[in-house]
């Protein structure tokens, strides 16, 4: 096959290029440069599409002798992902930035192109698993728990996912960072990379309110007191209880957690735990990994990239996901992605838009 | 596979005769500035290589400054002369430069401007790339005692335009004002006179004319005084400092001493291969748009160069598929981190940014054949097909998203 290598300039990249190479697919890397500032340099173990990174990335393609080039996809990357991440706090809500990227970018962008310019699929060091099944191919859990990524992939669809190609999933990281240093990737003790790519400082709500301006939030208890008044309403998540800065304690003297986030009039809730209860979930736009499900499935719910999966009940009606979770959970952050597992199988998944005790 | 190089703009294989002077020299001992006799064995195959250089290029041998290649040598001219121009008096901070200009002439004048409080004009072009000498004339007559220096390469690296550089000179000796030209891509194809050309100041460099990379020069009139970029030795007449590279030097001296020997036959032959190279893209391309001067005149046009843009097309797509066919070229624009950014060159002409992306550059060379042209013309009408195919994907696919 013809494979499209997306090289991050990480060692997970690197070593999914490596292991096509080696399965003897005729491999391309390609680094996507995302930020449209790329003459900055990462500081600490942040960050990505720094030229540092692009250099990385080319390096590894050079050990491994083959063709690399530079797509700029910052345009898109800031339409799609960046403002779509602003937007969704805007309103109030918590998105997941990489779920977006993975479905607009990485597996549709750049898929898109590869399969015009003749590529067969596109690669990338996700740990994740694909497995041909009998609907086609199916997106199971990475052999790492610590490193599974099939949350964040489980907004591709059969298409997407036929194209794809995640060389890492039966792996351990620490194999592949072993692997990287025997094959001589000078990337092999790179440190992972964690947060959000296009925050460098990591400083998310320093970033929103760049982008947004100041929006001063009032910090108020179930029955409307005002507990504080804070410089930005963008320092919230739904489920949050440290950083919320109040001074009193509650009346009960029980840990108060945020329990909604009013975007029009920067009214950010406050109360206890119980209130955070939430025993059905709703949500839209619907992705499927194969098959829309039929009826009413038994199935298990994420709520979070690195949350346990829940025993739930789930069906779609229309444009609209219901889970019925078995077990109550607490801090359900709409616009986060609620993906639906079969035992290790990504049934699919749907951004939260309502919780319900 | 084997490849086919249409790159030699970015640069070209070494002659024999640069191996074997480069490959002579290298286990020699010698400082060419020691007083002992190791020390004038180094001086003297430096001073042979400046007296070959200066023949061959019309100048003076005392009128070669070796520098470590063209964008030091551009740098020095650009910088050096507005320093002790400006110094010598402060009213002269306009630096005249035309907007076609490499980045090594380019980013140096935008430096003077944001860091010397230069006051940077750049020359406009016509759709071909070329300068407008009574446009110049204008710029100059605005303020003549406030001019620094004019600027404006000999051939351009992308289009290949030749630009009426004697006439720039002798416009700029009215009102005597220095004129620097880089003509890196003109030396070995078209005929390069230093002295009849008027100007002050000229670029060249090794690695673009069958010599090593490495190794260049800034050919300068003896009453021109330049400011140093690089402080030390003072080895090269107190304005380049630096131990100088005594292969490197023999190596471009008989790199320069073979290309302009050969430059007339060269260009007869390069002209031929890229009439028919022209014929053929356009041909496999009906639609396909050739860019730069349309008259194939050594007087107008690099006999190497051919540049296209391909409607629809993005300039990386196209480079992607041609290379994995083996055929090298380059899409003419300046990268950061690798990204493409739409050439200065081609907005400064006109074009739209759409156009300038979806540009290839073809360039021959000494070891051009008619089996690499022929290459080309077989490869590029499917090459072009599927890279409109992923052009129109992209399109579609950021109109919905």
């Amino acid at each position: 096959m013809r494979v499209l290598a997306a090289m991050s300039g990480g060692v997970d990249s690197a070593v999914a290029a490596a292991r096509a190479v080696d399965a003897g697919h005729e491999v391309t890397g390609v680094h996507l440069a995302l930020s449209r500032n790329p003459a900055s340099y990462r500081s600490g173990a942040r960050g990505c599409c720094t030229l540092e990174d692009a250099r990385d990335a080319r390096r590894a393609a050079d050990v491994l002798g083959i063709p690399f080039y530079v797509w700029d996809l910052a345009d898109r990357f800031h339409a799609d992902v960046v403002q779509d991440f602003v937007d969704e706090y805007a309103a109030g809500r918590t998105p997941n930035p990489c779920l977006r990227c993975n479905e607009k970018i990485k597996f549709a962008a750049v898929l898109e192109r590869a399969l015009a310019l003749g590529f067969d699929a596109v690669c990338t060091g996700h740990y994740a698993r694909l497995v041909d099944g009998p609907h086609g191919r199916e997106l199971h859990r990475a052999v790492d728990p610590d490193k599974d990524q099939s949350y964040v992939l489980g907004v591709l669809t059969a298409e997407q996912l036929a194209h794809a190609m995640f060389p890492l999933g039966d792996s351990l990281k620490s194999e592949v960072r072993a692997e990287a240093a025997a094959r001589g990737l000078a990337v092999a003790d790179k440190p992972d990379s964690h947060d959000i790519c296009f925050v460098a400082d990591g400083d998310t709500a320093g970033f929103l309110a760049r982008q947004l301006g100041e929006r001063p939030a009032t910090v108020v208890d179930e029955d409307g007191t005002v507990l504080a008044r804070r410089k930005s309403s963008f320092a919230f998540t739904v489920g949050q209880r440290r950083g919320l800065g109040l001074d009193r304690p509650a009346p009960d003297g029980k840990p108060r957690y945020v329990l909604s986030i009013e975007p029009v009039t920067r009214t950010v809730t406050v109360g206890r735990r119980e209130r955070l209860r939430v025993a059905t979930i709703e949500g839209t736009r619907p992705r499927w990994c194969g098959p829309a499900p039929e009826g009413v499935v038994s199935c298990h719910a994420q709520i979070r990239a690195h949350a346990e999966a829940l025993p739930a009940r789930a069906w779609v009606d229309g444009d609209v996901l219901t889970v019925e979770l078995e077990e109550p959970a607490f801090g359900v952050a709409p616009g986060q992605a609620v993906v639906l597992y079969d035992g290790s199988r990504v049934i699919g998944s749907a951004t939260i838009a309502r919780t319900a005790a | 596979m084997s490849t086919v190089y249409l790159d030699h703009a970015a640069t070209t294989p070494m002659l024999p005769e640069a191996v074997a002077a480069v490959t002579a020299h290298l286990p020699a001992v010698g400082n060419a500035s020691s007083l002992h006799a190791s020390g004038r064995a180094a001086r003297r195959v430096v001073e042979e290589s400046r007296e070959t250089i200066a023949e061959a290029l019309g100048a003076r041998p005392s009128e070669v400054i070796f520098t470590s290649g063209g964008t030091e040598a551009d740098n020095l001219a650009v910088k050096g002369l507005y320093w002790a121009r400006n110094a010598a008096d402060p009213r002269r901070r306009r630096v005249l430069v035309s907007a076609v200009e490499h980045h090594a002439v380019l980013d140096a004048a935008a430096w003077l401007g944001s860091s010397c409080g230069a006051q940077v004009e750049w020359l406009p072009v016509d759709s071909v790339g070329r300068v407008d000498v009574e446009a110049v004339r204008a710029t100059i007559e605005r303020d003549p005692a406030s001019v620094a220096l004019l600027t404006v390469m000999w051939a351009n690296n992308e289009v290949g335009t030749v630009q009426p550089v004697s006439e720039l000179a002798a416009l700029a000796r009215e009102f005597d004002i220095p004129v620097h030209t880089d003509a890196v891509q003109a030396v070995g194809q078209l005929p390069v006179d230093f002295a009849s050309s008027g100007v002050d100041a000229m670029t060249v460099t090794g690695h673009k004319l069958g010599g090593p990379v490495g190794v260049g020069a800034l050919v300068v009139r003896r009453e021109i005084t330049l400011t140093p970029l690089l402080h030390g030795g003072g080895q090269e007449r107190e304005v380049r400092s630096g131990t100088l590279d005594v292969p490197a030097i023999a190596g471009f001296a008989a790199a320069v001493r073979v290309a302009t020997q050969r430059q007339p036959e060269l260009a007869a032959r390069l002209s031929q291969l890229r009439d028919e190279l022209v014929e053929r893209v356009l041909a496999a391309v009906p639609d396909a748009t050739l860019n730069g001067d349309p008259s194939f005149e050594l007087s107008r046009r690099l006999p190497g160069n051919a540049h296209f843009s391909f409607v629809g097309c993005e300039g990386d797509s196209l480079l992607l598929l041609l290379d994995a066919r083996g055929i090298e070229c380059s899409t003419g624009s300046a990268c950061s981190a690798g990204v493409a950014e739409p050439s200065h060159v081609l907005l400064a002409m006109g074009q739209d940014e759409a156009r300038a992306r979806g540009s290839l550059r073809f360039s021959l060379g000494h070891t051009s054949t008619r089996s690499d042209v022929e290459a080309l013309g077989e490869a590029i009408g499917p090459v072009v097909e599927r890279a409109r195919a992923a052009g129109l994907v992209n399109a579609v696919a950021g109109g919905s998203g």
